[in-house]
């Protein structure tokens, strides 16, 4: 019977324990809550992954008042899947993540901080579970607000600047998305997903759902950070407080991407004629642009959390050129893409909050040596860095694997796609070889013995998110058959 | 006639391109915010025009034995939530450009980057 109210238990959890935390007195104890939350989403995540197996979705209408009229949360192989990467990030972050939050937090503002990444976590799962296209713009909004209270509250202040922009473009985007809604309400009368997908067929003028179509996918490609409307994605990354950045690159990009994947198949792909056409032929210069020109940027960059944020935008568009093949295998590299990425990006920035503890500057000259100085710290952070170039044995590796396949379906196309895949990886070489040889093959700058390893627990948990890398390179199983059914789930809907 | 009987989309559309072109073009963040509140409201108004059923009134005035024509409600309902989050967002981007000038001593954009460069 419980079982039933698992899909709102999941957003419930988190959003009920944000102003708990906020009432708290000390930063410990609101971590600690913090952290508890975060692990029981974690496994009403794993229960509702093993609830939607073998192409099952779980439906829960909320108040009882049932769908179309109320607002239905909708729980598919998609949403169970990112609700895994969302809140095992967010776990996963916390329990590293106390030593590091509180060099950058003070102590009297802990407890909301903490508050804010709960209902970030809650907004962000909202997003996922719900079934509802106006219920998502608020998940949207909540956790966005939250992520930018997140984002500010370390202390450096190029943080400020950065979320301004944040906020600013964050704000255009969702509003486009608000914008695209309300011209399909105005012409079908509906807001749930399920419902608008049959409506659509009985619209007699599409002009408005033309526009809506465009203000839809524009609104959540910004919010993505698809090239070129990443600019607000590196700044943020590079200065918000390290646990931070592993939280919001796991997830942030990808719940926008999940909700334009998901609305744009189900909602536009049954009911216009020859969408998938327009789809592919946007999206897909834009994802090679983003691999080839984003990759370049982080080859020359000299911050080390600004290369791994370009490297980000690289594999967006690397999730966006899977889904731009509108095939099965394609679709299933894109999303199976989003898990491994959000695996090993969220590892390596766990391991720059490590070093992070010890060093001040991660300019890449400052870490000469760090290798030998941290090296346990360093290792991790390399072993992700294979999984991240797609090194076979490692997650990266199935994800390329399968784009590779997919784009050779494509015929003539396709081999030009297969060739931008290996430069994309050949170049997520160049700059991870920079990295190592700044860490290992350069020497420290002097005697200094105050850099030691980073504490006991930190590296636990930054070791068990590395070998996660090599364990689901190995064993790809439950990502992978989620990620297939949720692209045959999204293709059941293309005419 | 469709001209003006489409006249509240009209100003939706340029209330939209006022606050996109203060977003863009000013480089005070303060007037960055205005416009993204003006580029918001446009929003509600494309909302609360559609809501308008003509000759409708409040679903609220039931008389009895006549039939009533209502406006729709719903989206009047779904804008109240859309201004909260407005505000929300307004208040907190103001919040920012606080600790920006406390930080930075200033709230012009070309400014603030050329401090970031000297940093």
């Amino acid at each position: 019977m419980w079982r039933a109210q698992l899909p709102a238990l999941a957003i419930a959890v988190p959003l009920a324990a944000a102003p708990l935390a906020a009432l708290l007195r000390t930063g410990l104890t609101a971590w600690a809550l913090a952290t508890a939350a975060s692990a029981a989403s974690f496994t009403i995540a794993l229960m509702l992954a093993g609830g939607v197996s073998g192409l099952n979705e779980l439906s829960y209408d909320v108040g009882s008042w049932p769908a179309p009229y109320g607002i239905e949360l909708r729980i598919t192989s998609f949403s169970a899947l990112l609700l895994l990467i969302i809140t095992g990030a967010s776990s996963v972050a916390l329990l590293a993540g106390r030593q590091s939050l509180d060099a950058a937090v003070a102590p009297a503002r802990r407890p909301s901080f903490y508050a804010a990444w709960l209902l970030a976590l809650g907004g962000l799962a909202g997003i996922v579970a719900s079934g509802d296209a106006f219920n998502i713009f608020v998940f949207m909004e909540v956790s966005s607000l939250a992520t930018y209270i997140l984002i500010a509250g370390g202390s450096d202040p190029r943080a400020l600047t950065a979320v301004f922009k944040y906020l600013i473009m964050g704000t255009i985007g969702a509003t486009f998305y608000l914008i695209g809604i309300g011209l399909i309400y105005m012409m079908t009368g509906t807001l749930n997903l399920t419902d608008m997908e049959a409506r659509i067929h009985d619209v007699a003028d599409l002009k408005p759902i033309l526009a809506a179509v465009g203000f839809v996918t524009v609104g959540l490609v910004l919010k993505a950070g698809v090239f070129p409307l990443h600019v607000w994605l590196p700044n943020t990354y590079a200065w918000s407080p390290h646990i931070v950045t592993a939280f919001v690159a796991a997830c942030s990009t990808k719940v926008s991407l999940y909700v334009l994947l998901r609305f744009d198949f189900m909602v536009f792909q049954g009911s216009l004629a020859d969408h998938h056409v327009q789809f592919s032929g946007f999206l897909m210069p834009l994802a090679v642009l983003a691999i080839l020109i984003a990759s370049g940027v982080a080859i020359a960059e000299g911050n080390l959390k600004r290369l791994l944020a370009y490297s980000s935008v690289a594999q967006v568009g690397c999730v966006v050129l899977g889904a731009s093949l509108m095939t099965a295998t394609g679709l299933t590299a894109g999303i199976v893409h989003m898990f491994n990425h959000a695996l090993a990006k969220g590892t390596m920035f766990l391991a720059v909050a490590c070093l992070a503890t010890r060093v001040t500057s991660l300019r890449l000259e400052n870490l000469a040596g760090i290798g030998r100085r941290m090296p346990w710290s360093t290792a991790a952070f390399m072993l992700a860095a294979l999984s991240l170039i797609g090194i076979p044995g490692t997650a990266g590796f199935i994800s390329k694997w399968y784009l590779i396949t997919a784009a050779f379906d494509e015929g003539a196309l396709g081999v030009a796609l297969v060739a931008v895949i290996l430069v994309s990886s050949l170049m997520a070489v160049a700059y991870v070889w920079r990295i190592a040889e700044a860490a290992y093959f350069r020497a420290p700058p002097g005697p200094d013995t105050a850099i030691r390893e980073a504490s006991p627990l930190m590296l636990v948990v930054v070791w068990a998110a590395a070998l996660a890398n090599v364990w689901f390179g190995l064993l790809p199983g439950l990502p992978l058959s989620l990620s297939g059914e949720a692209a045959m789930t999204l293709l059941g809907h293309v005419q | 006639m469709t001209l003006f009987g489409l006249y509240n989309y009209w100003v939706f559309a340029l209330l939209l391109m006022i606050g996109l072109y203060a977003v863009i073009a000013k480089p005070n963040l303060v007037k960055k915010l205005l416009g993204l509140s003006i580029f918001q409201s446009a929003v509600f108004l494309l909302y609360i025009s559609m809501a308008k059923v003509e000759g409708g009134t409040a679903p609220i005035i039931q008389h009895a034995g006549e039939p009533q024509v209502f406006s729709n409600p719903l989206p009047h309902v779904l804008i109240l939530t859309a201004i909260v989050v407005g505000i929300s967002t307004i208040a907190l981007g103001l919040a920012i450009v606080v600790r920006i000038r406390e930080e930075y001593g200033t709230i012009e954009e070309n400014e603030i980057q050329a401090r970031d460069r000297d940093r």
